[in-house]
């Protein structure tokens, strides 16, 4: 019944997936840069030999872009519009239970994150940014649409 | 038991698929031995299945018409008609049977004696007839069996391989780091071989020839023309094409609805074909290839085109377009309305395909795939429906490139060429920002990877290597990368459309290393870097680089080739249609000159006095647009591109003239004679008029002299006596001569106003001509 959340950490703030919409979180080894994409994107990887676009998700709040980080970088594996992402979050935690359903906030959330946030949603008596992950992938460019 | 009726189940299915092609073939040429023999096999062959699963009532069908088709094999009957369709009835029962049993419905079976009855002799009841010569039982077994998997299967069976692939890989790399031993690396060896074998099996299995997708039509084309009572004639092209098994599934409909369109409401039947002046029979032409980044598919008929007003007036009747949108509408914009979702142009409905439903269906069907449908349709000329799908999930041919220490591939069927730029064949100019390459006097854009993707370049211009890139509807250009790696075939997959965005790429695709791979895009890259090709700048740029200068003038890309007798000898490439081995048995000293049986054709033979003693000759097919002659040569030797400075022959004959190719002599052959003497229907009877022209200049010789000569001239020789003197700009003409038509290389006239004429002015040049012999006659 309760549903199960994927806390990572985000441009310092610790957020909330829905873990249902999470397949795995990876280790990725290499990164092919995709010039000329969507600034969003910070390139492509592979895992299991399917092709991964990999979203830096720093730059998809538009809070900058992630730094060049060497060697391997943790990402959460999202299935979203029949392509497979990697999201780069700073760190992933854990899985815990939500402790109810999530509810809107009522305070200004800051353009970046108010695009992405579903609402706050209370786990281990902490409270947490829900995050929608596939808005994440969508980025800037999604906000006229 | 079960698996084995599992089997014969499959087996004629697949041989039932195989057979379509083969039975339509039949009924078009009864006398055709070869296809009689394999419906003969077919019925044969599950007859003798028949009576080993105990089916009598496939077995009773499958004998009667074995005993028929037998007597058309032993002579004794001839395959009429009445006959064909008999036996055609009869395979589509087997194959209605061979599906009950496979669901394990029943079929009613009170018919079944009808359909044998239709296969006896009208005279008289078939006598029972000794099997005529044993096939062997081998050769009419020799259909592929197959079995059906989901393609999800394929798809885990793919990944699976993949990722062995990357296993070993990493393997490779720990073995590379640990200390040698020789039977670990012996047994990785194999391994590895395994793995790729593997690979490309499954890999394989994914893919199939759109021959499969065109297996089906000849069927439906004869069933829907002899429905409808039209003549049709069908024509597929391409079938070697490789596409995503479930790419192919997802066209199937549509372009079955496209053909039932084409033949319902395209092609006139037979009266009105030939009230329009149309032979009875129309043609419907289905071919497939690739383009580029995309598998291209074409339905054209020769039938009436589609009405273009009555589709306004129903887009109008049904409330899609205004009155004022209607008024707006360009031709092809109305011919567009076609796939509107309701309408049609259709004056009733037939059982055939319907009315308002359809072309919208099919192009929502293609867009789904990703793919594009247009049409052209010109009035009571035909329809041309051409789908698009893009290569994305399927297999193609590529190269890998790297700019800016980063590797790209390139779909191969776009690349024309690949050069070196330091080689001296390649020029670059800067024009503004724009720089412009000169390969060998054809000026071209040039795009620099690097500077189009936002990168460093690794190495000086001179290092690097630019690569001729012609974009399906675009004109080439050239692309400069770092270097050139090698030929891949690689499976293409969609990017993410944030990827996409960029419109640089047609897909991504995992290198043998697993790496990703971005696929370029080469008409994409041509948009982003801002090169237009507007139709219209092409022609005035070539015109404008035609006369640009006369070395440029004087290039000729000449094929280089051995003749029998070894000499070498060079020919335009223009002039060649194309080289193909002939069998000797083809050539034949036939109506009083040696002739060559090519592709269905007899051509006249030049370049050998007879046959020659090998088994097979080597031909050049030289072609000026119209006739086509062989010319038999031993081998080619290249293709290279000269500044011709020719010694012209004594006389005019075969060989125009002597020049040097890496200080050896070789004989110019002379296109324009070749034809004179020996195409067909060429021998012009009466003193032709005499037209001289100026000796020495490739483009009179290479494009002047075929048109004057096509317009019945005899260019003169050396002494004769010319009727009409054509000059270029500042040619000296002697007094003595005829009638003088000079030629000037600017599209303007000259300041002077003097009556020269363009020398590409191909309607001022025959006009100045008739007048000049007018003149020069009267």
């Amino acid at each position: 019944m309760a549903d199960l959340l994927l806390i990572a950490s985000l441009a310092g703030r610790r957020i909330a997936f829905p873990a249902a919409d999470v397949e795995a979180v990876v280790e990725l080894e290499g990164l092919t840069p995709a010039p000329g994409a969507a600034a969003h994107v910070a390139g492509l990887s592979a895992l299991r030999s399917r092709v991964l676009t990999v979203i830096d998700g720093l730059a998809s709040l538009e809070f900058g872009r992630s730094g060049e980080k060497a060697g391997l970088h943790q990402a959460i594996i999202v299935p979203s519009g029949g392509h497979t992402y990697a999201l780069l979050v700073d760190e992933v935690e854990d899985v815990v239970e939500a402790a109810g359903a999530p509810s809107p906030v009522n305070a200004p959330l800051g353009a970046g994150w108010e695009r992405v946030a579903i609402g706050m949603v209370e786990a281990e008596s902490e409270l947490f940014l829900l995050i929608d992950p596939h808005r994440l992938i969508a980025g800037p460019a999604a906000r006229a649409a | 038991m079960d698996e084995l009726i599992n089997d014969f189940i499959a087996e004629t299915r697949d041989m039932l698929q195989a057979l379509a092609g083969a039975i339509v073939a039949w009924e078009a040429a009864p006398q055709d031995r070869a296809r009689l023999d394999e419906i003969f096999r077919f019925v044969h062959t599950v007859k003798g299945n028949c009576g080993f699963f105990e089916l009598p009532r496939l077995e009773r069908l499958s004998h009667a018409a074995e005993g028929a088709l037998a007597d058309v094999r032993a002579g004794t009957r001839t395959a009429d008609t009445r006959l064909v369709n008999a036996v055609l009835a009869v395979i589509d029962r087997i194959g209605e049977l061979v599906l009950a049993l496979e669901s394990g419905e029943s079929l009613a079976s009170e018919d079944d004696e009808q359909l044998i009855a239709a296969l006896a002799r009208e005279e008289a009841a078939p006598a029972a007839q000794p099997e005529a010569a044993a096939v062997p039982e081998a050769e009419a077994r020799k259909s592929v069996r197959s079995i059906r998997l989901s393609v999800d299967l394929l798809d885990r069976m793919m990944n699976g391989v993949s990722d062995a692939v990357l296993a070993r890989n990493e393997l490779a790399r720990r073995l590379r780091d640990a200390p040698r031993d020789v039977a670990v690396e012996a047994a990785f060896e194999r391994v590895s071989a395994c793995i790729a074998e593997i690979r490309d099996g499954i890999t394989r299995t994914r893919m199939q020839r759109i021959d499969s997708l065109f297996a089906g039509l000849p069927r439906m084309v004869r069933d829907l023309s002899a429905e409808l009572g039209k003549q049709v004639r069908l024509q597929a092209d391409g079938g070697d094409v490789e596409l995503d098994r479930e790419m192919i599934e997802m066209i199937r409909d549509p372009l079955t609805h496209i053909v039932r369109n084409s033949i319902d409401h395209g092609i006139e039947s037979p009266d009105e074909r030939l009230a329009a002046g149309k032979p009875k029979a129309g043609i419907l032409k289905v071919s497939a290839r690739q383009a580029g980044n995309q598998i291209l598919i074409e339905v054209a008929d020769d039938g009436r085109g589609i009405d273009g007003e009555a589709l306004v007036r129903n887009a109008r009747a049904a409330g899609l377009i205004s009155a004022e949108q209607a008024e707006k509408l360009t031709p092809s914009q109305r011919t567009a309305l076609v796939f509107a979702p309701g309408l049609s142009t259709a004056g009733e409905v037939t059982a055939i395909s319907g009315r308002g439903v359809g072309m919208d269906v099919v192009r929502a069907n293609i867009e789904r795939i990703g793919g594009v449908v247009d049409v052209d349709s010109k009035a009571s000329q035909g329809v041309r429906l051409c789908i698009r799908v893009p290569l994305t999930l399927t297999i193609i041919p590529a190269l890998t490139v790297s700019a800016g220490g980063q590797v790209f591939a390139i779909p191969r069927s776009a690349i024309d060429e690949i050069l070196r730029i330091g080689g001296g064949a390649v020029r670059f100019d800067r024009v503004g920002e724009a720089e412009v390459a000169m390969v060998r006097g054809r000026r071209m854009p040039a795009i620099g990877l690097e500077s189009l993707l936002g990168v460093e370049a690794a190495l000086p211009r001179e290092e690097q290597k630019i690569i001729l890139l012609k974009p399906a509807g675009g004109d080439v250009y050239a692309l400069i990368v770092d270097s050139v790696h090698d030929h891949e075939e690689l499976v293409v997959k969609p990017a993410a459309p944030a990827v996409m965005a960029a419109g640089l790429y047609a897909g991504t695709t995992l290198a043998d290393d697993g790496r990703p791979i971005l696929l370029l895009d080469p008409s994409g890259m041509a948009k982003q870097a801002g090169i237009r090709f507007d139709e219209g700048e092409i022609d005035r740029a070539l015109l404008a680089q035609a006369d640009e200068s006369e070395a440029q003038d004087r290039i000729s890309t000449l094929l280089l080739f051995r003749m029998l007798d070894g000499t070498r000898r060079a020919v335009p490439v223009t002039a060649v249609e194309r080289i193909e081995d002939v069998a000797v048995e083809s050539i034949a000293f036939s109506a009083g000159r040696l002739r060559v049986a090519l592709g269905g054709r007899i051509l006249p033979l030049a370049g050998c006095e007879a046959a020659p003693g090998t088994e097979k000759l080597r031909v050049l097919r030289l072609t000026d647009g119209e006739s086509e002659i062989a010319y038999g040569f031993a081998e080619v030797i290249d293709i290279r591109s000269f500044v011709l400075d020719l010694q012209p022959a004594a006389a005019p004959g075969e060989v125009a003239g002597a020049f040097l190719v890496d200080g050896a002599q070789v004989e110019l052959l002379d296109p324009y004679w070749l034809f004179a003497a020996h195409a067909d229907g060429a021998a012009d009877e009466g003193a032709p008029p005499v037209c001289a022209l100026p000796v020495g200049d490739p483009w009179i010789d290479n494009m002047l002299r075929p048109l004057i000569e096509s317009l019945g001239y005899r260019i003169a020789r050396a002494g004769d006596c010319a009727d009409v003197v054509i000059a270029l700009e500042g040619d000296e003409i002697g007094a003595e001569t005829g009638e003088v038509v000079r030629l000037r290389s600017q599209p303007e006239a000259g300041a002077g106003g003097d009556a020269s004429i363009y020398r590409y002015d191909r309607a001022g040049l025959i006009g100045a001509l008739s007048r000049a012999r007018g003149r020069a006659d009267g």
